[in-house]
């Protein structure tokens, strides 16, 4: 395999270094580096950063090929600055064999351009009644470490224990999707104000904030670790901030339009606003962009959730819950958390690849930019601005809550284990 | 028409001449109706309607009868609806008898393309049936569009498109005066 | 310039009084033997229909009929729609039939605004209730009956209920009538108060420019006009009350509570009625119940807004959605563009 020379990048957002990639991995960090017939990738102000690591994606195959493929996410992916996504159970049939997580793993090989690391379903289709063979998918080809019914809470607390213990046996962890099912009945959009305003059913922030309170009282109880999805709520944080205070184990992700967007944006009845959990008030992403720095919140994580175009151009109450988001991650915690002086590169390496990688046990990701380790890397040019354009997208979806809005950063380089998967912001 | 307007128009009635007209104007309307006994009088909005007050007092003075006096809005009946925004309506009031069978003299202003009238007479047919109609106006300026005349008329005045021809009365205007002044564009017609 | 009506918040007070004196003249139409106007010849309108409303629907179409519209009823109910077809797919067929205007029912909250906004149609769209978000007609019309019954007929003409003080009691959390009635009278100078079950009261109310009571009993004597809204009894089912007859004793209006009131203060209601639950059968066929004028009312009240979209090349009511008086979190603080 050739060799690659990035030139003058700055490693993690530090001083210019030279990174020398030799096959599969980084043969050498330094300055002044040359290396004969090597590719030379001058990164003069850019950002070298390990490979991203996703732990929430939904590339909806099998079943839903209309809005992702496996292919296509994964292109997404690379084009992101990703080489390794987990992929949400919730597909049709739902993930909770071993043979469907299987085939999710084999179309990831297959694909070239990202690893793809299946999640398996807790419950038997979902339905949060019944065991899925959790044991059986951990020992299948795709090895599954992360179990979740996301899409759906694990709301009964006996399976949410069942799960929570069960999974210790192989070290798997159970990320739940915290959602009280009751208290979200015919939900819409967050509840307050302007759902007040709007008539919209109303989301409220008790309803996540009580299970993660409960699951982290079972974590506690049972011994186990428990991963919480898209916290989207200041109480939620608080709760965490709690649990990690107790030294329960417990991690947490947010979103990168948690940190940005708010229930303002729904007055305009835009089902591209419409997500799961919802957009919450300035107040709630205040908290939630602090929490991240101060790593009460663990990592970022996109819930990229693909939709056709027909299930976004309707009224609101007609519309799919969700939004792509692996290709303007890294643009939205830049702007968020790197701009304003919350989080440095370092800190974005840590909560987008290191912190990730280790939650979900994505062997040879999220690994430190040294001589020796695997070539998983991406390049991020910070100094870019320009407006998201969806049709650029390598997702097969455009339900991009940021169209034409204005966003700093671009990934221009992506390699997955020394081979380029995006070159000059050009898939390869 | 603003005051801008009748700032350099010319007066070619003054107060005592509106009055003068009107009074001859009940005489024949008297003379004509044979005592002017069913006569009801309809102004249009809005100073058609201060005028047939005007006349209904004349003429209640002329018979020493009390004369029924209404207003009749036309603007939805207007044909060029489609043609301005919404124009905000002015109260159609009929006299407690109603007009079916009686005679029903419209009041106006100004007489100009004779669509105004047109109006009137569709809103008249969707409120009874009267015996005839006629029409009193303060001023005919000439150039009909439609096939219409005026039975009493104050005075006849010819003009050109160019010019305009403003009605002030005390009631609305705080004098009484007809004037007639030059238009920079196009003639929009008083109603 | 408004196109549409989607929002009683969207009407300046100058455009809900000029609706009120128009509906005022429309009325008087209703008085002579040809109850029919010329001002729509030509213009068809459709009455887009996707829940079942009858009341709403024949008062909008005899309010179209009256000012010579052509009609096209559409109702969901065994139509392409319950077929699957979407909003979207309907409304361009609409369009491309050539329709001047939209008046739409709908169960999704914002399905009036997103048709209006979304590019799919040219018609003008009026909102004839959207989920539990708006329905503008019905607070206008109310707005029409009580000028008329505390103002006056005439000296009502151009003014608006400053100072007036009108109590909505019932589900306000599930009524656009509440919200619509809410955001109009506030713009009319009127003062609201919502008397409801705190189950029944939505979270983030505080924010609305009226204030909250739990009593029925300490509000009613200091009302010109209550409304009583209608309380579905599945409600008791989730849990939002007790009983029927718990709600009926609290927050129902019986002959009793009725007296009350102050002398000249007049009991209202959208309909139907639910006799028995919120309001008593004495109460419902007393003279201070302007229940059926509310009725009448509506036929003016939905010509007034036709002719005032429809009767001319652009219609006569400015759009002025107070979008400066919201709190600027559409896009963060830290977002500058």
């Amino acid at each position: 395999m050739s060799k690659i020379l990035i030139r003058g990048a700055q490693v993690l957002g530090g001083e210019p270094q030279d990174v020398l990639i030799d096959g599969e991995t980084i043969a050498e960090v330094g300055t002044g580096l040359s290396a004969e017939g090597a590719t030379v990738v001058e990164a003069d102000g850019k950002v070298l950063l390990p490979g991203l690591v996703d732990l929430h994606t939904h590339l909806r195959e099998p079943g839903r090929e209309d809005s992702e493929t496996v292919l296509t996410g994964t292109r997404a992916a690379a084009s992101g600055g990703y080489t390794s996504v987990f992929a949400m159970a919730n597909t049709f049939p739902v993930a909770d064999t071993a043979g469907v997580v299987e085939q999710v793993y084999r179309l990831g090989k297959e694909s070239g351009y990202c690893d793809v690391q299946p999640i398996g379903a807790v419950t038997v289709g979902l339905e949060g009644k019944k065991l899925a063979e959790l044991g059986a998918m951990h020992e299948s080809a795709a090895g599954v470490t992360v179990f979740s019914d996301d899409g759906k809470c694990v709301d009964d607390a006996v399976i949410m224990r069942r799960a929570l213990e069960y999974v210790k046996a192989f070290g798997g962890v159970v990320a739940q999707h915290a959602q009280e099912p009751r208290l979200t009945e015919g939900a819409q959009m967050n509840e307050g104000i302007v759902s007040a305003e709007l008539g919209l059913g109303g989301w409220p922030a008790v309803a996540e904030e009580s299970i993660i309170a409960r699951d982290v009282l079972l974590a506690e109880h049972v011994g186990s670790r428990v991963h919480i999805c898209h916290l989207s709520t200041a109480g939620s944080v608080e709760i965490v901030r709690w649990a990690k205070s107790r030294g329960i184990d417990v991690t947490a992700e947010v979103t990168p339009h948690h940190l940005l967007l708010t229930d303002e944006l729904v007055r305009s009845y835009n089902p591209v606003y419409k997500v799961n959990p919802p957009l919450r008030t300035e107040r709630d992403v205040m908290a939630l962009r602090e929490a991240l720095a101060d790593g009460t919140i663990d990592i970022v994580a996109t819930d990229h959730a693909p939709h056709p175009h027909e299930d976004k151009d309707c009224e609101w109450g007609a519309a799919a819950m969700g939004m792509v988001g692996l290709e303007t991650a890294l643009s939205v915690v830049q702007h968020t958390m790197v701009d304003t002086g919350l989080l440095t590169w370092a800190g974005v390496a840590d909560r987008m690849a290191h912190t990730p990688a280790r939650i979900g046990q994505a062997d040879g990701h999220g690994r430190p930019v040294s001589a020796g380790e695997p070539a998983n890397l991406t390049l991020v040019d910070p100094a870019y601005r320009g407006p998201v354009d969806p049709a650029g997208f390598a997702s097969r979806s455009r339900n991009t809550p940021y169209e034409g809005r204005e966003l700093p950063g671009r990934v221009t380089h992506t390699w997955l284990r020394g081979r380029a998967t995006l070159v000059d912001g050009k898939l390869q | 028409m603003d005051t801008h307007d009748s700032d350099v128009a010319r007066p070619v009635l003054e107060g005592p001449d509106i009055a003068r007209v009107l009074t001859r104007i009940a005489h024949e309307i008297v003379e004509r109706a044979k005592g002017a006994e069913d006569v009801v009088l309809l102004g249009i909005p809005t100073r058609g309607v201060f005028l047939a007050q005007r006349l209904a007092a004349k003429l209640e003075e002329i018979t020493g009868r009390k004369i029924p006096v209404g207003s009749l809005d036309i603007t939805m009946y207007r044909d060029d609806l489609r043609m301005h925004p919404p124009r905000a309506l002015a109260r159609t009031e009929i006299p407690g008898d109603g007009i079916d069978g009686r005679l029903v003299v419209l009041v106006d202003d100004v007489l100009f393309s004779g669509r105004t009238i047109r109006a009137a007479l569709d809103a008249l047919n969707d409120i009874g049936r009267p015996r005839a109609v006629q029409l009193a106006v303060l001023v005919d300026r000439g150039h009909r569009e439609l096939p219409i005349r005026a039975d009493y008329v104050g005075k006849n005045l010819p003009t050109s498109l160019r010019e305009t021809v403003k009605v002030q009365l005390a009631e609305e205007d705080g004098r009484d005066a007809v004037l007639l002044g030059a238009k920079p564009t196009a003639p929009a017609g008083e109603r | 310039m408004m196109r549409h009506l989607i929002s009683a918040a969207d009407l300046t007070r100058d455009d809900a009084v000029l609706i009120l004196d128009t509906a005022e003249e429309m009325a008087r139409v209703a008085d002579r033997p040809i109850k029919k106007l010329p001002t729509l010849r030509g213009r068809t309108v459709v009455n887009l229909f996707f829940e079942d409303s009858t009341r709403t629907r024949i008062s909008f179409e005899a309010a179209e009929k009256r000012l010579s519209a052509d009609v096209i009823n559409f109702t969901a109910k065994g139509s392409s729609v319950s077929k699957g077809e979407s909003l979207k797919d309907t409304a361009q067929t609409l369009e491309a039939m050539g329709v001047d205007a939209v008046v739409i029912r709908h169960g999704a909250s914002g399905a009036p605004y997103t048709l209006a906004n979304s590019g799919w149609i040219d018609a003008a769209v009026i909102n004839a209730g959207d989920g539990t978000h708006q329905h503008p007609t019905q607070a206008l019309l109310d707005a029409f009956t009580m000028r008329r019954r505390l103002v006056g007929r005439d000296t009502g003409l151009g003014q608006d209920l400053a100072g007036k003080r009108v109590t909505i009691v019932g589900d306000i959390l599930h009524s656009r009538v509440a919200r619509s009635n809410v955001d109009l009278l506030h713009t009319l100078g009127a003062d609201v108060t919502l008397v409801a079950p705190p189950t029944l009261v939505p979270v983030g109310v505080e924010q609305w420019p009226c204030e909250v009571s739990y009593d029925l009993d300490r509000v009613l004597p200091k009302s010109d006009a209550v409304m009583m809204l209608r309380v579905q009894r599945e409600r008791m089912n989730a849990a939002f009350f007790p009983t029927e007859r718990e709600y009926s004793r609290r927050y129902g209006l019986d002959g009793e509570r009725m007296a009350r009131m102050p002398e000249h203060a007049i009991v209202m209601h959208p309909g139907p009625m639910v006799r028995g639950m919120e309001i008593t059968a004495e109460v419902a066929d007393s003279d201070r119940c302007t229940v059926v004028e509310q009725v009448a009312n509506g036929v003016s009240i939905r010509m007034a807004v036709l002719y005032l979209l429809l009767g001319g090349n652009e219609p006569a009511v400015t759009h002025t959605r107070p979008t400066t008086e919201r709190p600027a979190h559409t896009v963060l603080s830290d977002e500058e563009k």
